[in-house]
């Protein structure tokens, strides 16, 4: 059993490599054997139904699952520096009573000074140029209980971007938010990725969107039932057998 | 305690003449802040009933104290609420149950085992009453020291861990991947929770106590924009409460922690019509 074995590389500037994973939670076989790579800059989104195991691939890759098989990292260029992963989490949902504000969250995770006794100038700055980073500089003062979807997606992406990640891990980041913010949310990653050349992890339901911005996707259903590029996996045989009989489809 | 009893000589208060009164003052002083600050986490943290568990765990800890002769039966009572809350995290880790079942099967579970040592073998239930209903007049000097440590170590640890405690109660799993140990830090506070609701016990009283730690942080949640402000009002609030409070004991000769907790009561009622006519 591993619990977040960080090492190894692959050629090819390859960022992310999955061997032989298998996840078994008491006697139900969550994931069996997933292979996965992933390089530098990519966008790869994991589809696939409701309890097919994608959080919880995200969440060995995280180190919270506990997993058999391998995961291993490498960042080019920076042997055996450890990979920082910015992960922004399922279904965020934050108590709309919760005296918490966007500027609080960010030093409740970046500051050792107690967010409780308010944020020093240097900080408040800080938290500004991170929200810059998602075009969100208004929000700083907004309890992040009373966002919108959107809203909360790119403050909790920003966050994520804190500090600055070689992986972003994001699960089902389009959940809960309109079309109009889902293409925002997307035309966002799109220019980070680009930007920082972070490789971008996801999952999702909503399809539509991943010819445009996808550079693969991968269809799981407890294991890998196809991969490859977005048009031809969302059109292959699997894909129906998956989605059309059992359902699941937004 | 002299330089405290010159300072309360100096104020013309008839209250104030009594070296007791002088002694609950001195006492509700360093507690108020202190549930006023515990309090903000309980609530945020959905901790509410788990206090209250604690609660009837320490009068518990306090019955087997007194079953097994020890003079002071608070820090018997100290261990057992500890274990209790150990307890309760490490079953909570492993069950599937709702943590509100739980709290109930430990809390019933407390109460009945408390009673029953209590009153085993016949013995009469009276003298555990100032457990229930707690006596703040009774508190003295050294006790007021030793409370006076717990503040400060409270402060303390929440100086050094207030972010991952807001950051796990508010959003567990972000806490979690931004590397914060959440399982440890809930435990760490779980305990602290318990040791300070075990030592207050016998001076607010179990019935009132849980009242102390929560009314506080949810009046504040009513009003306050930001963290800062939740922790300044919560306090502010458990501070007026308790002088309010024990001046109101003193006149209407009612039970001070009772008479608090009606305060906090009504800071609550008030803050509550003020957050609905201001959103």
């Amino acid at each position: 059993m591993n619990f977040g074995n960080h090492g190894g590389s692959c050629g090819h500037s390859c960022c992310l490599r999955i061997q032989g994973m298998s996840v078994k939670i008491g006697n139900q076989q969550i994931l069996k054997d997933i292979n996965l790579h992933m390089h530098c800059g990519e966008l790869i989104a994991l589809i696939g139904p409701n309890g097919a195991g994608k959080s919880t691939l995200l969440k060995s890759i995280l180190g919270q699952q506990e997993y058999e098989g391998s995961i291993s990292f490498a960042v080019p260029g920076q042997r055996n520096r450890k990979l920082k992963i910015g992960y922004v989490p399922q279904s965020p949902a934050f108590d709309p009573g919760d005296p918490v504000t966007v500027a609080d969250l960010f030093a409740c995770c970046m500051s050792k000074r107690p967010a409780f006794m308010g944020l020093s100038n240097k900080m408040r700055e800080q938290v500004l140029e991170c929200l810059s980073r998602v075009h969100e500089e208004a929000l700083i003062d907004k309890r992040v209980g009373v966002l919108s979807g959107g809203e909360l997606q790119r403050v909790l992406l920003a966050l994520a971007l804190e500090p600055m990640p070689n992986i972003l891990i994001l699960d089902e980041p389009l959940s809960g938010v309109d079309v109009e913010g889902m293409e925002s949310l997307m035309d966002m990653l799109d220019e980070i990725r680009r930007t920082y050349d972070l490789s971008i992890l996801m999952t999702t339901h909503d399809f539509a969107m991943l010819p445009e911005y996808a550079d693969n996707v991968v269809l799981i259903n407890h294991e890998i039932v196809c991969e490859g590029k977005p048009l031809e996996v969302l059109s292959s045989p699997q894909f129906r057998e998956v989605f059309h009989r059992k359902g699941g489809v937004r | 305690m002299n330089i405290w009893y010159t300072i309360c000589d100096a104020i013309p208060l008839d209250m104030l003449q009594w070296d007791f009164m002088k002694n609950a003052l001195l006492a509700i002083l360093i507690m108020s802040p202190l549930f006023g600050l515990m309090s903000t986490m309980i609530v945020t943290g959905r901790m509410s009933f788990f206090s209250d568990a604690l609660g009837h765990s320490a009068f518990t800890g306090i019955a087997i104290g007194c079953m097994c002769g020890i003079a002071a039966p608070t820090w018997v009572a100290v261990i057992f609420s500890v274990v209790f809350s150990l307890l309760f995290s490490f079953i909570r880790s492993r069950s599937n149950h709702a943590a509100d079942t739980l709290i109930g099967v430990f809390s019933s579970t407390a109460v009945a085992l408390g009673i029953f040592i209590a009153t085993l073998g016949g013995d009469s239930f009276t003298k555990y009453n100032r457990y229930l209903i707690g006596d703040i007049l009774s508190v003295t000097g050294s006790e007021i020291g030793m409370l006076a440590l717990v503040l400060v170590g409270v402060f303390v640890f929440w100086i050094l861990s207030s972010n991952r405690l807001t950051l796990t109660a508010i959003h567990p799993q972000l806490a979690s991947s931004r590397g914060i140990p959440t399982g440890l830090t809930q435990t760490i506070f779980t305990v602290s929770i318990a040791v300070v609701v075990t030592l207050s016990i016998s001076w607010v009283g179990l019935m009132i106590l849980n009242s102390l730690l929560i009314l506080p942080g949810a009046s504040a949640r009513n009003v306050a924009k930001n963290l800062r402000q939740y922790h300044v009002f919560s306090v502010l609030f458990a501070l007026v409460a308790g002088i309010t409070g024990l001046c109101l004991s003193y006149f209407l000769g009612a039970s001070a922690g009772a008479a608090i907790s009606l305060v906090l009561a009504l800071v609550f009622a008030i803050t509550f019509l003020f957050r609905k006519a201001g959103r």
